[in-house]
């Protein structure tokens, strides 16, 4: 297997709080990778210092073997052309309809004609069940509608490799399960790599390859989730004891 | 001690204030050279220019419409009195028609543009940043700095100029209405008399301060809402010290571009 991310030694710190002290990581082709901790302890940090939306204090990050670090913006852009990203808002442009939100990264970086570029708005809408949303404006949306929005519009590029920040956070559980199933599904029809920072079970049960666990800024635990909720550590046994009481009662 | 301490809390808040009105210039610095170097890069988002010209065009041309009218009108009344105290009504004319195209179309136009443009610009780019809207766009390649700060500057600066000359006319107009109303005067001899002291060394430095007002307005309220921080409140934050900001700047840029036409060309 190819290892599409990896991270060597990453730092990042806010004044003198370290959010992230010397992280490791690899995540392989097509893989889906849970990143789980507490609120707080730095795994939407880890996500942007990946992309480049921060920049880390120290530390290595190479996608398919290119030095993110080292590329000027043009060459950033270039890669992030092969990026989809899902914000825990959706971060949907609001001055734009759902269909200029799908068609705006299309027109950027694709030289698609009109009719082409509604087959594919068409095409993703019906991916995420949500056809009828096209001549709707964000704020018309509800918090799960918007999540599929962003999730279309994310992988409308169809992205090699997918980064989803609490892709379940604030949505009911059954909505919150239908995403993480969709999640799932997009992954396996549209063999992406993802890394997926959460700490929602249910949906890193459903999605999840392997997953590590964030604490105080290092990776404490990597491996299956049974492997993490199976392990003594004082800690997991805390986080998937809570974890665990939050899915049997979204489950009752 | 309680005396102490209380002067120890000011003094730290004034630091505080210092501190921040320090770090605004340097960003404010930064930011527009970073406007400098991305308009002459590809991709040139000129359908994005264009657009927010008609938009920012149409938000202010109704209140801009009737402030000039108002300004025109005003000021020929005002200056009716002194000028008849002086036996100088025939000059009313000209001297209303310097004292617009000269001073007070450019400053008004520029601060109500500032309050009407510079907030909402702050309020959206805020609104977008602290919702991650920005964070979408940089991520997915596209160049937010470049789609959505250098064409709003832009706009700004090139739209100011044309609203300005709109906003002379309309004072005219203003102005001839208030001539008729205090003394008997034809519209022909208002016009030739205007013309005849307002010249173009009048007219060219007025208008053309108004793209330095303009780029301050574009850059304040962008730098503003771009570099928003703390939600919704830092939105609110963001739209009103753009306006605060870039009002100040208006004022002061005028003193110092007045005094520098007048060392330039001394006998305009």
């Amino acid at each position: 297997m190819n290892k599409v991310v990896e991270i060597k030694n990453l730092s990042k710190s806010f004044d003198s709080l370290n959010v992230l002290r010397n992280v490791s990581l690899t995540v392989e082709e097509g893989e889906n990778m849970v990143v789980f901790g507490q609120s707080g302890t730095g795994k939407s940090v880890l996500l942007k210092c990946i992309v480049r939306l921060m920049e880390p204090d120290s530390g290595e990050i190479y996608i398919d073997n290119k030095d993110v670090l080292a590329m000027n913006l043009k060459q950033l852009n270039d890669l992030r052309k092969d990026f989809g990203f899902l914000f825990q808002g959706a971060a949907l442009y609001d001055s734009m309809s759902v269909r200029e939100n799908l068609e705006f990264p299309l027109i950027r970086h694709f030289n698609y004609t009109p009719e082409e570029r509604e087959a594919k708005v068409k095409s993703v809408l019906e991916k995420v069940s949500l056809e009828e949303a096209i001549d709707k404006m964000p704020s018309e949306l509800s918090g799960g509608m918007k999540k599929r929005i962003g999730l279309a519009r994310s992988i409308i590029i169809d992205p090699k490799l997918m980064f989803y920040d609490e892709p379940t956070t604030g949505l009911d559980p059954i909505t919150s399960k239908e995403i993480s199933l969709l999640i799932l599904e997009l992954q396996k029809s549209l063999k992406m790599t993802s890394i997926i920072v959460t700490h929602d079970l249910l949906c890193a049960e459903i999605i999840a390859d392997r997953a590590i666990m964030l604490n105080d800024g290092v990776i404490m635990k990597e491996g299956s989730i049974s492997d993490l909720k199976s392990s003594q550590d004082p800690f997991l046994r805390n986080f998937f004891s809570h974890e665990i009481i939050q899915e049997h009662n979204r489950r009752v | 001690m309680s005396d102490t301490k209380n002067k120890t809390t000011q003094s730290s808040a004034f630091d505080k204030k210092l501190n921040d009105f320090f770090i605004m210039i340097a960003g404010l610095w930064q930011f527009q050279w970073q406007f400098v170097k991305q308009i002459f890069m590809p991709p040139y988002e000129v359908e994005q220019v264009r657009k927010h010209m008609d938009e920012l065009g149409i938000k202010t041309l109704p209140i801009v419409s009737v402030t000039g009218f108002i300004i025109g009108l005003v000021i020929t009344m005002q200056m009716h009195p002194v000028m008849v105290r002086f036996g100088a009504e025939a000059f009313l004319p000209g001297a209303v028609g310097i004292s617009i195209v000269r001073e007070l179309a450019p400053v008004i136009t520029a601060l109500i543009f500032a309050g009407r443009v510079s907030s909402g610009i702050g309020a959206e780019l805020g609104s977008m940043r602290v919702t991650e809207q920005i964070d979408a766009m940089e991520v997915s390649g596209v160049n937010p700095f470049k789609y959505l700060v250098a064409t709003r500057v832009f706009a700004c600066t090139f739209i100011l100029p044309i609203l300005t000359v709109y906003v002379i006319f309309i004072a005219f107009l203003g102005a001839y209405i208030a001539v008729v109303l205090v003394q008997n005067m034809t519209y022909q001899y208002f016009i030739d008399s205007v013309i005849k002291s307002v010249t173009f060394g009048d007219a060219i430095p007025g208008v053309l301060k108004t793209f330095v007002f303009g780029f301050i307005v574009g850059i304040v309220g962008s730098y503003k809402g771009y570099t928003a921080t703390n939600g919704t409140e830092g939105v609110g934050k963001a739209a009103t010290t753009a306006v605060v900001v870039s009002s100040l700047m208006i004022l002061i840029f005028d003193m110092v571009l007045v005094k520098i036409t007048l060392w330039l060309w001394p006998t305009i």
